[in-house]
């Protein structure tokens, strides 16, 4: 049962050769063949290349050379470019693309020798919160099929929660990675924006995105959080920032750390269940020698309305690229340019990327754009102070990550409002571009919860650390949905 | 009623640098279609743009010479529209924060005078590429070399009043970017390019005129015929109280007139916004500094130079300024020459360019070193060689190898000087002609030409000129007392 083991426990496994990577990556990649008929995580699975991949992996560690993840299974959310296999993004605009180059994450996953199984069901162009906006069809939640596993990252989230991978990357642009996450019973990372680099990353809201992890728990993080971190001179925003050993710092004692709790988190949209399960969280924190503190951040409730600005104002000039006209897919016979443009797009995307391309286009228009965009630029920064006071008094900021625990396939996809909603807790740290972290925190009606951590700039490692001592004293992330 | 011009020019400048504003594709001019056009350049999904640095440094360098503010903090925007020749379906261009703010340049007016014409701003951008829109069968074909290219558009204010005005202060900016080595000036490729906003007003009006835009003129003289055309054209709709619409118009060089463009290419929202793919672009004063230290000495503190340093008139001194490889070349050659510096000018700019302009070559490229042409001057001021043989020798230089001196060695070139030798060949000549002899003592002067040419023409030309004259008067005046 070697997909029960954590990614840590597989790198010891490999390095002792009890198993060899292409033990490992068959088991998973027969899982996924049995099992994803049924949860629709990958848009495309990439068996022979995962093979290969783990063959190198085992003759490195015969020669001794071999990375520690060398041959370790990953699911790759689909809108990482990867040269040579199709990339899709979750859209119909896409379905025909094959990259010529490696996004800078992949190619540093491969470098370290991490197997890709394949490349996971995701919203199209990453936007939405329920997974349902895909031109690949919706994903299920391993947890209760008849529910959403979140989203825009769904794919992935699904992928590790049913062990069909022990890790998986996503995107994170509101919520993306941790709203999923929580929804999955999964630790998902949000890194600091700029941690990890956007090159050949699809950009949905560039001021916003930012790749990140989902796994099993922080220490599992740690380790490939080592290997996909820091500067890359090829994205002109990503940070030039040490990166530190993540995982020396894990086992951490927590005396004395501050931890922070916003009152607007808890407000009356929010699950009491949920609320609970971050209260109980609470006391395993102070028992861990913390120091909680109530605190305010005023301007959370401006968060939704300013991200729906901001988000899709860059998204309306980021998606302008899908014309038709180099790549991607072309309307037949067009009459003329503006017939080719009209359909090629109508017809390639779908309506939440239409929808949202129409506000970003209203919101830049002249006329608008002092009342719409700059104003929701300077939310953005005071949104951004908020967190910054905060910090003057806590290290670490903790709720719930959504306001409910998962929601039944079609329940909000003809109520665009309550699925944004979905992201009231997350969408403020993109805005802030704070890293932030959601782990299992309990269950509501057989349903995961998850509590979001939130750090100050490149505070990863302290935030796993805070992750990691929890999770040494409590046991939510270690359940599994049935039939695992 | 009498009417005034007023212009503000655009100028799209090409910046040399090797690869392109975002990517490492490269820029060179002239490869196959879509061979220069890497990921980035094609607005592949994922791919980012990072910014070339020499393009700073070229936009600080232009900056510094029209005496601009250079800005700490300049910030790349998003000019949206779809097109099929811009791959993102957005220019990436500075638009309320450019990196260089004010300045002016000094031109040359056709009077002699000097105007000052302000420059609003520079600022940095990427070019798109092309539509072709000939040989593909009613489809269009895209070459997507030129797109990401880096431009600096460079915005007058409109304080020009006439088109050669225009023309001028073009031509200047011209010798300007090529001194700072920022552009080719390459007009026929489309390195330096043109739009001019003209309007017209009722001469001792304050207010503006509406204006019209004229794009992409690619010639000095198109420039100057478009604007002209364009004058003419508002003054006469005006006087037939009609209105001057403000429209971009493209100017026809085969029927020399300006046309409105399609309306829908023109009646965009840009949309424009921050990217945030770029942060702000910071240039802090240390670095300009830097930069400063590396700027070349600009054509009007050359100019001034040449006129002090070397005693040249002003004409002499704005021709060789205007053109750096030229005036480097004078300058090399004075170092080598005791000859004086109008001299040297007279034969760099004499027959030495209309030699290279025969051959259609660059004087950064001619056959003739300095040291050679230096020689060639040597012999004339130490007075070797007539003005006449000089030419002769300048003939070999130009066609071979060989230096002056051998030259004169060879074919026995030494200009006459020695006195008692020029008397004896004037005492042949005149033994030889007593017909012209007896005319000339009947009063016929215009017959003291005819003796130095026989004369010079008996020394093949070596009898030093001045010599021949002094000696023939003497001895002819001489045979007269007789």
């Amino acid at each position: 049962m070697l997909h029960l083991k954590t990614l840590s426990e597989m790198a010891d496994d490999l390095a002792e050769k009890r198993y060899s990577a292409t033990e490992l990556v068959t088991h998973f990649l027969n899982r996924i063949q049995n099992h994803d008929s049924e949860l629709n995580a990958f848009i495309t699975v990439t068996k022979e290349q995962a093979l290969s991949t783990a063959k190198k992996a085992d003759q490195d560690r015969m020669a001794g050379t071999a990375h520690k993840l060398a041959g370790i299974p990953i699911a790759q959310k689909d809108i990482f470019c990867t040269k040579g296999i199709k990339t899709t993004c979750g859209s119909f605009m896409l379905d025909n693309f094959i990259a010529p180059y490696d996004a800078t994450l992949i190619e540093r996953c491969n470098q370290a020798g991490l197997a890709t199984l394949g490349k996971t069901n995701m919203d199209e162009f990453a936007m939405g919160s329920s997974n349902e906006n895909s031109y690949y069809g919706p994903v299920r939640n391993p947890w209760d099929v008849t529910r959403v596993p979140g989203g825009s990252s769904g794919g992935s989230a699904a992928a590790v929660a049913a062990r069909l991978a022990p890790i998986a990357t996503g995107t994170d642009t509101g919520g993306s990675i941790r709203q999923p996450a929580a929804l999955c019973n999964l630790t998902g990372l949000k890194p600091t924006y700029g941690r990890i680099s956007r090159y050949g990353m699809i950009a949905y809201a560039s001021s916003l995105d930012q790749g990140g992890l989902f796994g099993l728990s922080a220490e599992d993080l740690a380790l490939v959080l080592q290997i996909t971190a820091g500067f890359d001179e090829k994205d002109s925003t990503s940070v030039d920032h040490a990166v530190p050993d993540y995982s020396k710092t894990l086992h951490d004692s927590l005396q004395g750390v501050r931890i922070g709790i916003p009152k607007e988190y808890f407000t009356a949209g929010l699950n009491p269940q949920i609320a609970h399960c971050i209260h109980e969280a609470i006391k395993v924190y102070e028992k861990l020698g913390a120091t909680i503190k109530d605190i305010s951040l005023p301007h959370s409730d401006l968060s939704i309305p300013a991200y729906y600005v901001i988000a899709p104002a860059e998204c309306s000039s980021n998606l302008s690229r899908y014309d038709g006209i180099r790549y991607g897919h072309r309307c037949e016979n067009p009459v003329d340019l503006s017939d080719l443009y009209r359909r090629s797009r109508a017809e390639g995307f779908g309506s939440e990327v239409k929808r949202r391309i129409m506000i970003g286009t209203y919101a830049l228009s002249a006329g608008y754009y002092d009342a719409y965009y700059l104003k929701a630029q300077q939310i953005r920064q005071l949104i951004r102070q908020d967190f910054v006071e905060a910090f003057k008094e806590v290290d670490f900021i903790l709720g719930p990550t959504t306001p409910d625990t998962a929601f039944k396939l079609g329940e909000k996809t003809n109520d665009p409002i309550s699925m944004y909603l979905s992201d009231i807790y997350t969408i403020s740290v993109n805005l802030a571009g704070l890293p932030a972290i959601s782990a299992p925190a309990g269950f509501s009606d057989n349903l995961p919860v998850g509590m979001q951590l939130i750090g100050s700039d490149f505070s990863e490692a302290k935030l796993l650390n805070i992750i990691h001592q929890f999770q040494q004293h409590t046991d939510w992330h270690k359940r599994m949905p049935e039939g695992v | 009623m009498e009417w005034e011009t007023v212009i503000g020019l655009e100028v799209h400048a090409q910046l040399a640098t090797k690869s392109k504003i975002f990517s490492g594709a490269a820029t060179a001019y002239g490869a196959e279609p879509n061979t220069q056009a890497c990921a980035i350049d094609l607005a592949l999904p994922g791919v980012l743009p990072v910014l070339n640095r020499e393009v700073v440094i070229m936009a600080v360098k232009f900056g510094l010479s029209v005496g601009a503010e250079v800005a700490e903090r300049s910030v790349f925007a998003r000019k949206n529209y779809f097109y099929p020749d811009l791959p993102k379906g957005y220019q990436i261009s500075q638009f309320e924060l450019p990196i260089v703010k004010g300045g002016s340049l000094d031109i040359l007016l056709e009077d002699g005078s000097i105007k000052r014409v302000g420059i609003t701003r520079a600022h940095l951008e990427e070019d798109a590429g092309k539509s072709l829109h000939e040989d593909f069968n009613g489809m269009t074909g895209l070459d997507f070399n030129r797109a990401g290219t880096p431009l600096l558009e460079i915005v007058s204010e409109p304080d020009l009043r006439s088109a050669k005005e225009a023309v001028s202060y073009l031509k200047t900016l011209h010798t300007l970017v090529r001194y700072l080595e920022i552009c080719d000036g390459n007009m026929q490729e489309g390195s330096f390019r043109c739009d001019a906003n003209v309007s017209v007003r009722p001469k001792g009006q304050a207010a503006l005129g509406t204006r019209a835009e004229i794009k992409n003129v690619n010639s000095f003289r198109f420039v100057e015929k478009a604007i002209e055309y364009e004058v003419q054209r508002q003054i006469a709709l005006i006087e037939r109280g009609e209105k001057v619409k403000q429209e971009t118009r493209l100017y026809d060089s085969d029927k020399n007139e300006t046309r409105p463009m399609r309306s829908k290419e023109e009646a965009n929202d840009y949309r424009y916004f921050p990217d945030p793919d770029l942060l702000p672009l910071c240039v802090t004063s240390e670095w300009v500094e830097k930069i400063r230290q590396t700027m070349p000495e600009l054509p009007t503190q050359k100019r001034v130079r040449f006129e002090h340093q070397y005693e040249l008139s002003a004409y002499d001194a704005s021709l060789l300024a205007g053109h750096k490889a030229l005036a480097d070349y004078f300058e090399a050659v004075l170092k080598l020459t005791p000859a004086p510096a109008k001299l040297v000018v007279n034969w760099v700019m004499g027959d030495l360019a209309a030699a290279l302009n025969k051959v259609n070559l660059d004087i950064s490229k001619s056959p003739l070193s300095p040291e050679k042409m230096a020689g060639l001057l040597n012999r004339i001021h130490d007075n070797t060689l007539s003005g006449k043989l000089a030419k002769e020798v300048f003939e070999v230089l130009w066609e071979g190898n060989a230096d002056t001196d051998t030259i004169i060695k060879e074919r026995g070139l030494e200009q006459m000087t020695d006195s008692s030798e020029i008397e004896k060949i004037i005492q042949q000549i005149i033994d030889k002609n007593p017909t012209q002899l007896a005319e000339y003592q009947a009063g016929k002067d215009r017959l003291f030409a005819f003796f130095v040419g026989q004369v010079m023409k008996e020394s093949r030309g070596k009898a030093n000129p001045e010599q021949v004259n002094a000696l023939l008067k003497e001895k002819l005046k001489g045979e007269m007392n007789v």
